[in-house]
């Protein structure tokens, strides 16, 4: 499990987030949403050790600050917002960088062809000889996605779960894959891992996260399962838009929700 | 673009799309082979007509000793051997210093000679020719020989730290501000050094002026001891290095997040290449652009993995070096022409060409 205990994040003199308490178990996916500068990118930094923080941070127990970066890669792997890349690799070489680390816990028979299984999990098969550099942002995101799974193939190892820290997954992709990638943490998750993902579209929010944690101004405004947050007076103190939940388009205006799904 | 095809021969073991690996072993192999063959033809090459081969014909045959001529024992072994070995060093640690670099500074124009590293380097080698009478004395005495290589280390060391500092905020590198602050350095080593210059006598004023234009002229096995005593452990040390920096491609938390301990990683790669730089300017002066060209030609031929990447480097770094010290000797033989001449001619307008391909990611 991981634990936030009363987390707070500062950068400089300016506190970004503070009082934070948070919990993403395994086998659930926990959805962080909220406004622009409200915070959420910042507590995913501090958990994902790129940031000091106060209070306390336990992933599996132990102290997310005290753990080397050895540890942490072996029970975490995060997919940040936006990557550059400074050199030509081709996409199979960016995707086999996530075992460095060498804890992918693929059994023996997969391993050697963990980078084209992974692939395959984000809809690139094929794209193993490409250059990352001349894919597509959405391709490039996919890309990241296939290089955090290798690193964390097993969601499970050595009895301990493991975790999925997710910015804004979907943020470049069209609807088919923004559903696709949402399986691919929804499965991580029923196969034992923990999930923590930054969302925007509160319909995915919706659809995927056993909970959901909505962030206002560096503060925690709400937590709990999607039917107790998402409602209409919540939305409208968090986002600041006067938002009816369940509400039909009026004039039967077209409208397409994710959770329409037939199957894909 | 030009073919971007990457699958290897066919026949060749069937490698997945993508896996460069084994078109890098094959190169590598081609460049170990290919550099032997440079050392032996700089070793038959020069303005004596002693012959190589004699010598290696002697050398392992085991023949009296009488079975070679004098004058020929002494030309290749006590002047193109030495030569060749400190080409070999030099040209292998400033070609693995810059792909060291552009991993740690994540940009393909880092380059120990234009950031100031070398110019950092030539500050403290200069300090030692020209003070290590006077004010300097006690440290001369104290080190011997290793002085000046220990000067310009500490000199390479001081520059790559100022310029890590300015160059790098919370983990992301500016190239303008790595590019404008390394000419800042770089002009500020060569004012003090050139305040050395002035206060220099003519007989040290002459020493400096053929070493700061480079050369291997000077090699000696005492020079190569010196000398290697610090490049063979920075290079042995670099391709520990490999797989970090191949992270690190990714950014610095991308890289953490994989598990590298970045900032062991940092002070490392910024140690190797101090000392690896620092000894090869104490030797041979300004040698430019190796740093530059090698890893950038490499990188178009087996991809930018560093596991293949550095010891790439090295094997031609050194090859290419002897070749232009062979090219350097014979030119305006019986004179020689400095090699950082040769070098400069060749890697400025490489440079330039960099440049032009790449152009955006120098914004300033």
């Amino acid at each position: 499990m991981i634990e936030l205990r009363d987390v707070s994040v500062a950068i400089g003199a300016k506190r970004i987030v503070s009082g934070i308490e948070l919990e993403a178990r395994p086998g659930e996916v926990a959805a962080i949403v909220g406004p622009n500068g409200s915070g959420k990118s910042t507590l995913l930094k501090a958990l994902s050790g790129d940031l000091a923080y106060g209070g306390r941070i336990a992933i599996n127990g132990r102290e997310a600050a005290a753990m080397k970066p050895a540890e942490a890669a072996a029970v975490r792997a995060v997919l940040p917002q936006a990557a550059t890349l400074a050199f030509p690799f081709t996409v199979r070489e960016i995707v086999r960088l996530g075992l460095v680390g060498g804890r992918s816990g693929a059994l023996a028979g997969e391993a050697e062809r963990l980078p084209e299984r992974a692939l395959a999990r984000v809809d690139l098969e094929g794209y193993a000889g490409r250059f990352y550099q001349e894919l597509s942002g959405g391709e490039q995101q996919r890309v990241q996605l296939a290089r955090v799974l290798c690193q964390v193939w097993a969601p499970v190892l050595d009895g301990r779960p493991r975790y999925l820290l997710l910015d804004e997954p979907v943020s470049s992709l069209d609807i088919r894959h923004q559903l696709m990638v949402m399986d691919v943490a929804r499965d991580f998750a029923a196969r034992g891992g923990g999930v923590v993902a930054i969302l925007h579209d509160l319909n995915l929010a919706a659809m995927y996260a056993d909970r959901i944690h909505a962030m206002h101004n560096g503060r925690l405004a709400a937590a709990g399962t999607p039917g107790e947050v998402l409602n209409d007076a919540l939305i409208e103190k968090v986002f600041g838009c006067r938002l009816k939940v369940g509400a039909l388009p009026a004039g039967g205006a077209p409208f397409v929700l994710p959770q329409s799904i037939v199957s894909h | 673009m030009v073919d971007q095809s990457i699958a290897g021969p066919a026949g060749m073991m069937a490698r997945p799309a993508g896996d460069r690996s084994g078109r890098a072993l094959l190169a590598l192999a081609a460049l170990a082979a290919g550099l032997v063959a440079v050392a032996l033809f700089s070793l038959a090459s020069g303005a004596s007509d002693a012959s190589a081969l004699g010598v290696l014909r002697h050398w392992f045959s085991g023949a009296p000793a009488d079975a070679l001529s004098a004058r020929d024992r002494v030309i290749i072994h006590d002047i193109r051997l030495p030569r060749v070995i400190m080409g070999v060093l030099v040209g292998a640690a400033l070609a693995v210093s810059g792909a060291v670099m552009q991993g740690l500074f994540r940009n393909p124009l880092a380059d120990p000679g234009l950031v100031g590293v070398s110019a950092g380097a030539g500050l403290g080698a200069v300090s030692v020719i020209v003070l290590g009478t006077t004010s300097l004395a006690p440290l001369t005495a104290l080190l011997g020989p290793a002085a000046l290589p220990l000067a310009a280390f500490c000199g390479g060391l001081a520059a790559t730290l100022i310029l890590y500092r300015v160059a790098t905020r919370q983990g992301r590198t500016s190239v303008a501000t790595m590019l404008l602050a390394g000419i800042a350095l770089a002009a500020l080593a060569m004012a003090l050094t050139g305040m050395l210059i002035f206060i220099a006598d003519d007989r040290q004023l002459r020493d400096l002026t053929f070493w700061q234009l480079g050369s291997l002229a000077g090699a000696t096995w005492q020079k190569i001891a010196a000398a290697g005593a610090v490049i063979l452990p920075a290079l042995a040390a670099m391709p520990f290095l490999a797989r970090g920096l191949n992270a690190l491609a990714l950014g610095e938390a991308t890289a953490a997040h994989l598990g590298v301990p970045v900032q062991r990683l940092k002070y490392a790669a910024i140690l190797c290449v101090s000392a690896a730089v620092g000894a090869a300017v104490a030797v041979s002066g300004g040698i430019g652009f190796v740093g530059i060209v090698v890893p950038h030609l490499l990188r178009l031929a087996i991809g930018p993995d560093n596991r293949y990447l550095l010891p790439g480097s090295a094997l031609l770094g050194a090859a290419l070096l002897l070749l232009a010290d062979a090219f350097s000797r014979t030119i305006v033989a019986p004179a020689e022409l400095p090699i950082g001449i040769v070098t400069a001619a060749i890697g400025g307008p490489f440079f330039l060409w960099i440049l032009l391909r790449r152009r955006g990611i120098v914004d300033l």
